[in-house]
């Protein structure tokens, strides 16, 4: 008998059942199909310009920057600006992203280079698909668009969020997930990122930029 | 991992007179306890949330077998392995034979207590392959040589003078003449270094908070983003995780997600909530191209249908220890086994037997502050005496115990001569007293008399002073 069946065997009678009943697998299956919400907190049940401003701040208090912006055109500009602002090297490294492709950097001494990070780049641009106002919370997906490394390993991250994207908890996040790459499914990484990368394992001093990002500025587009 | 918790009031004694320690554990307070506090009163729905959050739990226990199969297909369906382990043994097979096909050299960790219990890492060193604890708290005691003394700030107990002190011994390469007096410095130098390791690693190892059935997803909770370097840039990404992890649905862990954090440190989420499903796809530019889980038992399938399956629930949050009074005095080590504080005294029985650990569940006054925190409202403190009752019903309990326990029983059974001897005792402790209220040495109470004076009674028993009550109404 492999492992697998000593364990399923041994909670099987545990809960003093044979795996048959009918009943309890249509439970199963239906909790899996419908996914039910349990308890959402109302601090995310704002629309509009309130829900901006409520990710704003949640997302402040956490140590991020936000600027908003109205048109992606001025990406560069922001990106640049916030770079001069801190004194950092004007490079940044971008994926394929279509959101963050064709823009004017030449307007800015900003010198992009493009594809997943190896741990050299100071500065990474990414286009979150989603924001969750609940938190402060932005959510970013792996594949070419925006590698998962260009989250992690550049010490200075910008991320780009529209307006329109940020949505006030994480259940909708799941369902605007779901119905793109379909029923049970997710891309291979999703990252929730609430702020800079921190730790307080030294006498429970807070400290920013534990192994990824020191720094996280968000763009608000729209 | 070896056991120290038959020497619990040895070790407590010694921990009670380390200084450092005792400082180190003052930052306890603050650090966790007002924070989580703070981060409750500020959500309204808080306590709903908890209730929320068991009921999900209870339906998952109710229906393990049928979610763990659902999780396993979503796994295959999404390119991954799945591998069961009953024991400990079996799980640390599993995870070397990986490796080894691989020919990894080093293995970059993530925090898992789960690698704890079945102590991974000397195993791995044993067969020849180098393990990298990469959270700062577990790289700082792997220096050390030393277990985690809590489950989620692995290095609470050290000072920062002691961290200091580890990286000069350890970090040789570096100039001598650094300055490291400040956590700052401290937490640049440990990135610098990890660095350069989690780009080498040959293969990751991390835990999981969730196993998502709907997806065949794998959750990671960390605020340092070590985690994600360790699963997303070696060639093999391996999740270690025990089977009462599985949870349903996605809107089921954003729910146990809202009391996860905020009970553990007191933030509303982790910096990081990282969810893997799978190896590299045909348009990821990084990403591992294998990715296992090894679903590990070691005992929690006979907790499940018995008095202990309640702890089941638990989410390895840390709040339980963060507020017992035992834990804040004598920390994590004193407990002697993988798992501490509250939850420690209800599962290390359960793991190296009653006998061992029998000092764990007595190690406690049943003030109920572990299970008014707990974010699943688990009933540690009925546990604890489900523990105390299988060890006297085992004749485990010490002699002394045993023998006061049956006194007083020969007493209580034969009410005329338990009121006639409470009264002489009364009397007579009270006479001792002289008149002062209390009293600095008692015979056979020296446990007690030894570092706090016993009250003294003024004379009468309860019943006493009832009946005269009664009569002059």
């Amino acid at each position: 008998m492999s492992d697998r069946d000593i364990i399923l065997g041994k909670v099987r009678r545990a809960l003093g059942t044979d795996g048959g009943d009918v009943g309890r697998r249509a439970i199963v299956i239906a909790r899996l199909e419908n996914a039910p919400r349990s308890v959402i907190p109302a601090r995310g049940q704002v629309s509009g310009n309130e829900r901006i401003a409520l990710f704003t701040e949640m997302a402040k208090r956490v140590s991020a920057s936000v600027v908003r912006i109205t048109d992606r055109a001025e990406i560069p500009r922001a990106a640049a600006n916030y770079l001069r602002d801190h004194n950092l090297p004007a490079r940044i490294r971008i994926g394929d992203d279509p959101f963050l492709a064709d823009l004017l950097w030449e307007v800015t001494p900003v010198e992009q280079s493009h594809g997943p990070s190896d741990g050299s780049d100071p500065a990474g641009l990414s286009h979150a698909v989603a924001g969750v106002a609940e938190t402060g919370t932005l959510v970013l997906t792996s594949g070419n668009d925006n590698p998962t490394t260009l989250n992690f390993l550049p010490e200075t991250q910008i991320a780009v969020v529209r307006a329109e994207d940020i949505v006030g908890d994480y259940e909708s996040v799941w369902a605007m997930l779901q119905e793109e790459y379909g029923r049970g499914n997710l891309p291979r990484t999703v990252n929730l990122v609430t702020g800079p990368s921190r730790s307080a394992d030294i006498e429970q001093t807070l400290l920013l930029g534990a192994h990824g990002p020191k720094r996280l500025h968000i763009v608000v587009v729209g | 991992m070896e056991t120290t918790s038959p020497q619990f009031k040895q070790n407590a004694r010694v921990a009670l007179a380390d200084e450092q320690l005792q400082k180190a554990l003052g930052n306890v307070r603050v650090g966790f306890i007002e924070k989580r506090a703070k981060a409750a009163a500020a959500l309204p729905e808080f306590e709903s949330i908890r209730d929320a959050a068991r009921d999900i739990k209870n339906h998952t226990l109710a229906h393990l077998d049928l979610y763990l199969e659902a999780y396993e297909d979503r796994v295959r369906a999404a390119g991954g392995e799945v591998h069961f382990a009953e024991t400990a043994d079996s799980a640390r097979q599993i995870i070397l034979s990986i490796c080894q096909r691989v020919g990894a050299r080093t293995a970059t960790k993530g925090k898992s207590m789960i690698a704890e219990e079945i102590g991974l890492n000397d195993y791995l060193e044993e067969n020849g392959i180098k393990p990298i604890e990469t959270d700062l708290g577990e790289y700082i005691i792997q220096l050390r040589q030393e277990a985690p003394s809590h489950i989620i700030a692995p290095a609470v107990h050290l000072t920062k003078d002691q961290v200091e002190k580890s990286f000069r011994e350890s970090h040789t390469a570096l100039p001598e003449d650094r300055d490291l007096s400040e956590p700052t410095e401290l937490l640049l130098e440990a990135r610098a270094i990890l660095r350069e390791q989690f780009l080498a690693a040959d293969v990751g190892i991390t835990g999981a908070n969730f196993l998502v059935a709907e997806t065949g997803t794998s959750v990671i909770v960390t605020n340092e983003g070590n985690g994600d370097l360790t699963q997303i840039l070696p060639r093999v990404h391996i999740v270690i995780a025990s089977l009462e992890k599985i949870t349903p649905t996605l809107n089921d862990v954003s729910e146990i997600m809202r009391v996860l954090s905020r009970s553990a440190t007191g933030q509303d989420i982790s910096v990081y909530t990282t969810f893997s499903t799978g190896p590299r796809r045909p348009d990821d530019p990084d990403g591992p191209e294998e990715y296992h889980v090894v679903i590990l038992d070691n005992g929690r399938s006979e907790m499940l249908g018995s008095e202990f399956q309640d702890a089941l629930r638990c989410i390895r949050c840390g709040a339980c220890m963060n507020h017992c009074p035992v834990y804040q005095s004598v920390g994590g080590h004193a407990y002697g086994w993988v798992y501490p504080g509250p939850i420690g005294a209800v599962l290390d029985p359960n793991f190296i037997g009653i006998d061992k650990a029998g000092n764990l569940p007595n190690a406690s006054t049943f003030c109920g502050r572990c299970e008014a925190v707990c974010p699943m409202r688990i009933p540690l403190p009925n546990m604890m005496r489900h523990w105390r009752e299988k060890e006297f019903e085992r004749h485990l309990s010490p002699v002394a115990v045993r023998s006061g326990v049956g006194v007083w029983a020969f007493f209580a059974k034969r009410p005329r001569l338990y009121q006639w001897a409470t009264r002489v005792a009364m009397r007579v402790l009270a006479n001792r007293a002289f008149g002062r209220g209390r009293l600095k040495s008692l015979p056979f109470a020296s446990g007690w008399t030894r570092y706090r004076d016993f009250p003294a009674p003024e004379g009468q028993t309860f019943q006493q002073r009832w009946r005269q009550q009664q009569a002059s109404k």
